[in-house]
């Protein structure tokens, strides 16, 4: 159990993690602010992470980057537009919704309605009809049929 | 009708089949620079330890085609990209202006003095403010800059010979005669 507890603390160790103590803003408020920006934000040399989680200098550098804006008096969108006009949206985390991303941001939809209308179409076919058991009158022609042979 | 229900199955697995197909040719970590064809960022950079002389991005847009290189001590492909990049100094063939990234004082100075300065200037940019703004991912990176201070291009790998004679070069003689 103990073993169990330890796997699992050890695997969310990463994390939790964000900004190293020496970028941290003295006021929470704007912190608070910055972390969420930074949760939203790709790192871009380790493209899985987010600038949160990366422990990359590119990282850091935008970490005290979007402090620096916050401190400057941005709002959280304007930080995030002032990184993505120097980087573009592939620091976006989350995907905008725009001409280029509309396929990405639709599929899930379409494909849910083709395999709705698919189901659909299946479950409503009519059902086989069940064998009707033979009669008597057929059971005395197997007979004779079956005389007849042997 | 029911023939043509069972083709279904087959031209979904051929159309996503060849949308994964297209999907492996392309490089996901290349993030394209959002500079191309916008004026270089205004910047300033002090010189770094040891040598006298930084610059400005001013000093880029003065009607020659220029290259601007993100290097470090610290970047391995920066080693392998520095003694072509020599050879182009050596040969006059352009103008380089370095940007030492995040390199401790001192180290840049040291790198060059080992290796050779391929570089017209080089900047300072320890904190990494200045590559911030030019969307810098990682070193080496170069930067085309053409006659009317515009970014044109940018490189983000080691510039090779190679890569010079196909690429780079022709495109630079094309700016320059523009």
């Amino acid at each position: 159990m103990k073993a169990v507890a330890l796997f699992l603390m050890l695997l969310f160790l990463g994390v939790a993690n964000a900004a190293e103590p020496d970028e941290l803003l003295d006021d929470p408020v704007l912190e608070a602010r910055a972390e969420k920006i930074d949760a939203q934000l790709r790192c871009v040399v380790c493209q899985s992470q987010s600038i949160a989680e990366s422990n990359a200098p590119l990282a850091k550098d935008l970490r005290l980057l979007v402090r620096e804006r916050l401190v400057a008096g941005d709002t959280n969108k304007e930080v995030i537009a002032y990184v993505v006009e120097r980087y573009g949206d592939y620091v976006l985390l989350k995907p905008p919704v725009q001409g280029n991303t509309l396929f990405l941001w639709a599929f899930p939809a379409l494909a849910l309605a083709a395999g709705g209308a698919g189901a659909f179409f299946f479950l409503r076919r009519p059902k086989p009809v069940a064998a009707t058991p033979i009669n008597d009158e057929d059971e005395q022609e197997i007979d004779r049929l079956l005389e007849e042979r042997g | 009708m029911n023939r043509v229900v069972l083709i279904i199955p087959v031209v979904l697995f051929a159309v996503i089949g060849a949308f994964f197909a297209w999907g492996l040719t392309r490089d996901p970590t290349a993030i394209p620079s959002q500079l191309i064809d916008k004026p270089l960022p205004q910047f300033e950079m002090a010189a770094i330890e040891g040598l006298d002389q930084g610059f400005s991005s001013d000093e880029l847009k003065k009607g020659e085609v220029v290259l601007l290189n993100v290097f470090g001590s610290w970047c391995v492909s920066c080693h392998i990209e520095h003694p072509f990049l020599m050879q182009l100094a050596q040969n006059d063939t352009i103008k380089i202006y370095g940007l030492n990234w995040k390199d401790e004082p001192g180290k840049g100075k040291e790198w060059l003095d080992r290796l050779g300065n391929p570089y017209t200037k080089v900047g300072d940019d320890y904190s990494g403010r200045v590559a911030l703004d030019l969307g810098v991912t990682g070193a080496p990176e170069t930067f085309v800059i053409d006659k009317e201070g515009k970014v044109r291009f940018r490189v983000a790998m080691p510039i090779t010979e190679q890569y010079w004679n196909n690429t780079l070069g022709p495109m630079i003689e094309e700016l320059r005669s523009q």
